[in-house]
């Protein structure tokens, strides 16, 4: 990942003057190079691009006016570029803003509330996707592939949510010990197949996709059990979290609350845990070459099993930060997609913890503008998982997009998003 | 170098050790047995429970106490756990285990029917017609990672097809389209699988994952846009006719389930049948396993790998739509969103429970398609096993087979690793 840094190759003679090469030229030089960001960019630019033809081909009065193409193109290129530029300004509106909202904060006839929604929104959802992001992407560069963050945040949320409704301890501790509930729930979840791993060599992309089953399920059965379940409610909901055990949100109206605070916190940790830690160090070993990290004395079962609890603890705080944030009450769908999503989440921040954050927020920035896309322009949210997955794709295959955009290739090749293993 | 051959040769000559596989699962079963005889025997009332030959309460039946059969069954389990541990028989042992595992659920059976009645018909036609896309999503993985690409996107392809299977044959008004653009829409999400896992040389899981959330997406958006505001010209399927074979179906018990069915399942049984005598008898089957087990050997020899991989792949592709397929042409008459709600990963479950084999898939797709069945049996029953537990079984299996904990099951040794020439 830091082949940038590290593998200056030795330079030839005529190569010598591009040291001295100004900024703009530099700039130039890498705009339309193969590196991590312009990939990133025209992976998001083809994903965008994709979801426009979607549209379009989904909307059976402009497809109408395709038929008469030929005799008049202006109407039916006139409406097209109508329901896209519709959709997608409902999309950037609805995750960062509105612009007469604004403006109306400003001059004093809107309310700050509408003004600050759309930003609020995206760092409500964001929030938990940067745990499981993280979960994740921790695994990753440990060479571990964790798919079960879904079942591990199911059971984050899970433990998070009982003892947010059990417990009664006082304000502020309540809360704190839900929290660490939660990513202990995880966190076994995340043991069990680190385990199995290290000591019968069973996948751990198969064990965590089948407990993923497993958690939800237990889920649906646990939340309709007597002592769970919500007293007079005959669906399959649990009793509310106490008031002391929820992140508490920032002013009244807004639903984005302590949890991103506490993601962005959690971000700085993991950066620390993975570049500065002895810990970190090591599962950076045996994540490069698991029998060279042996033969150095790095016990690699033990990192795998500590590893997996890690990855599951910080998936399983992300199903907390749902409970006790977003939902306040367990139901069957409690943790949403969010496990699955931070698989994407991870794979986009290219299993860097910033990068992960960032990714985050754009997955946030999606979602949040997606609403607003469905009520106002009617396009169906599930557009916005089309064009999660187009980007992901397109950044996991980076050749790809080059072959696409016939980009040169960077200088320091580094640019695979996921390490090379089955 | 000739250290290591000593010791290759002495492990090879060294007397089998005590705790064979044989032995292991002896173990098993013996607990099992206790189990069933004092657990399942003491819980049980003493009533009769009727196992009639119909699909209702009707008509002939086999009756017995249901104290009695559960002690009886679970002291045969005892038995058949016995004789493996005492390490008798060893040629049976096969035989052996499905006799401890049959005798096991007849006496969980025997428990649960007490006092009820439990129709044969429709829980053999029930566990078969569940089973169904079982095998066909197992049996494409089959073929997928018997050349060496890991297929995780059972379920995406599950959803193309029963989608396009919908869509094509509403519009077209056959539902023979339907079928054949099922198995297009299969064929969908295995090329972009192959391309960039055998072409872009991508994780072969992660493009996996990302396939399913794109083929949710994209499945969710279109049913949404096209279908919900107009069902009638976009979402009212015809649906596969019955066939009743004369003669054959009035067979007891069996004929009503086998040969008065969909050509759907007769297909799938043709498939096991056709792919098992290709993978082991014929020169495409030898490749493949080549490509599957040593790519390199194999491209020394002459066969084109990359190739085999994507010709496979595609076949998997038009498998796994045609298991697609049955979730909107058979079963229901309509494509909802998610419809297929995690029966691509028990596919995926079965094919590895199965040992990659097309007999062993077809087997455990059976086995898991029962347990589903069951499980809707004994909430209707009211029972005091939460079905969700049930439900959990094939999951739990899964993972106990790839522990080893009761003989590991291996993968191909190529599996998931992309050939790159040279």
């Amino acid at each position: 990942m830091t082949a940038e840094a590290t593998t200056e190759a030795p330079r030839e003679p005529e190569q010598k003057p591009a040291e001295r090469e100004t900024l703009l030229t530099a700039f130039q030089r890498n705009l339309w190079a193969s590196n991590g960001v312009t990939v990133t960019t025209l992976s998001i630019f083809l994903a965008v691009v994709i979801g426009a033809v979607l549209i379009v081909l989904s909307d059976s009065a402009v497809l109408a006016k395709f038929a008469y193409f030929t005799a008049r193109p202006g109407d039916a290129l006139g409406s097209s570029w109508d329901l896209i530029s519709a959709a997608y300004s409902d999309l950037l509106k609805g995750a960062f803003g509105d612009p007469e909202a604004i403006s109306a904060w400003f001059s004093g006839t809107g309310s700050w509330q509408d003004a600050l929604g759309p930003i609020s929104e995206t760092l409500t959802y964001a929030a938990p996707l940067v745990f499981t992001g993280l979960s994740v992407a921790l695994a990753f560069r440990g060479g571990l592939f964790n798919i079960g963050a879904q079942g591990q945040a199911v059971l984050g949320a899970v433990t998070a949510g009982v003892a947010g409704f059990s417990f009664g301890l006082p304000i502020g501790l309540n809360l704190v010990i839900a929290l660490i509930v939660g990513a202990l729930g995880g966190a076994l979840w995340g043991f069990l197949p680190g385990l199995l791993k290290a000591r019968t060599g069973a996948h751990e992309v198969i064990t965590t996709i089948m407990l993923n089953y497993t958690a939800a399920l237990f889920l649906s059965w646990l939340v309709i059990q007597q002592g769970i379940q919500q007293p007079g409610r005959s669906d399959a909901i649990s009793k509310a979290v106490d008031s002391s055990a929820q992140l508490p949100s920032f002013g009244g109206a807004l639903r984005v609350h302590l949890g991103i605070v506490i993601a962005v916190l959690v971000t700085a940790g993991v950066a620390w845990l993975l570049n500065r830690s002895a810990f970190g160090f090591e599962l950076r070993a045996v994540g490069a070459n698991p029998h060279a990290a042996r033969t150095a004395g790095i016990s690699v079962a033990k990192t795998y099993a500590l590893l997996m609890a890690v990855a599951g603890g910080l998936a399983g705080l992300g199903g907390a930060t749902q409970v006790l944030g977003t939902a306040h009450a367990l139901t069957p769908a409690v943790a949403g997609n969010i496990g699955f999503d931070g698989l994407l989440v991870a794979l986009l921040g290219r299993n860097r913890p910033w990068g992960t954050l960032f990714a985050a927020l754009l997955f946030g920035a999606l979602r949040a503008g997606g609403n607003r896309m469905q009520s106002y322009s009617g396009i169906s949210l599930e557009l916005v998982t089309v064009l999660q997955a187009l980007i992901v794709i397109f950044i996991a295959a980076p050749a790809l997009v080059k072959a696409i955009f016939r980009l040169r290739t960077a200088r320091a090749a580094g640019q695979s998003a996921s390490p090379a293993k089955g | 170098m000739s250290t290591t051959t000593v010791q290759e040769l002495t492990a090879v000559t060294a007397p089998e050790p005590f705790w064979t596989r044989q032995r292991r699962l002896g173990v098993a079963l013996t607990l099992l047995g206790v189990l069933a005889a004092a657990v399942f025997g003491a819980l049980a009332p003493g009533e009769t429970a009727r196992f009639t030959l119909s699909d209702n309460a009707e008509g002939a039946a086999i009756s017995i106490n249901g104290q009695l059969g559960a002690v009886l069954f679970g002291l045969l389990t005892l038995a058949a756990g016995g004789v493996l541990l005492a390490g008798l028989a060893k040629r049976w042992s096969t035989l052996l285990l499905g006799l401890g595992v049959l005798t096991f659920v007849l006496s969980f059976l025997c428990w649960q029917v007490a006092g009820q009645f439990m129709p044969l018909v429709d829980i053999l036609s029930g566990t078969v017609q569940l089973a169904l896309p079982l095998i066909l999503g197992a049996l494409a993985g089959v073929l997928g990672e018997r050349s060496g690409v890991v297929n995780v996107a059972i379920e995406g392809q599950f959803l193309m097809g029963a989608f396009a299977g919908a869509l094509v044959g509403t519009m077209a008004g056959s539902v023979w389209a339907g079928l054949i653009s099922a198995a297009v829409g299969g064929v969908i999400i295995a090329a972009i699988l192959a391309v960039l896992s055998i072409r872009y040389l991508v994780d072969q899981t992660v493009v996996g994952i990302v396939l399913n959330l794109f083929a949710l997406g994209i499945t969710g958006f279109l049913y949404e846009r096209l279908m919900q505001p107009d069902a009638e010209h976009y979402n009212a399927p015809p649906q596969m006719p019955t066939w009743k074979v004369p003669g054959l179906s009035d067979i007891p018990v069996l004929g009503p389930v086998l040969f008065n069915a969909t050509g759907l399942l007769w297909l799938a049984l043709a498939l096991v049948l056709i792919i098992h005598f290709g993978l082991n008898r014929t020169r495409w089957g030898l490749r493949t396993r080549a490509v599957g087990e040593h790519p390199t050997a194999a491209d020394t020899v002459g066969i084109r790998v990359r190739g085999l991989r994507y010709l496979n792949v595609l076949l998997g592709g038009i498998v796994a739509g045609l298991g697609g397929a049955y979730f909107t042409l058979v079963a229901t008459g309509s494509f909802t969103k998610n419809m297929t709600a995690g029966a691509g990963f028990i596919a995926l479950a079965a094919l590895i429970f199965g040992r990659y084999s097309p007999f062993g898939a077809f087997a455990a797709a059976l086995f898991f398609g029962f347990a589903q069945k069951l499980a809707f049996y004994l909430s209707a029953i009211n029972s005091p096993v939460p079905s969700q537990f049930l439900s959990m079984l094939p999951y739990l299996a899964t993972i106990v087979a790839v522990a080893g904990l009761v003989g590991r099951v291996r993968a191909p040794a190529a599996d998931g690793i992309p050939y790159v020439k040279g």
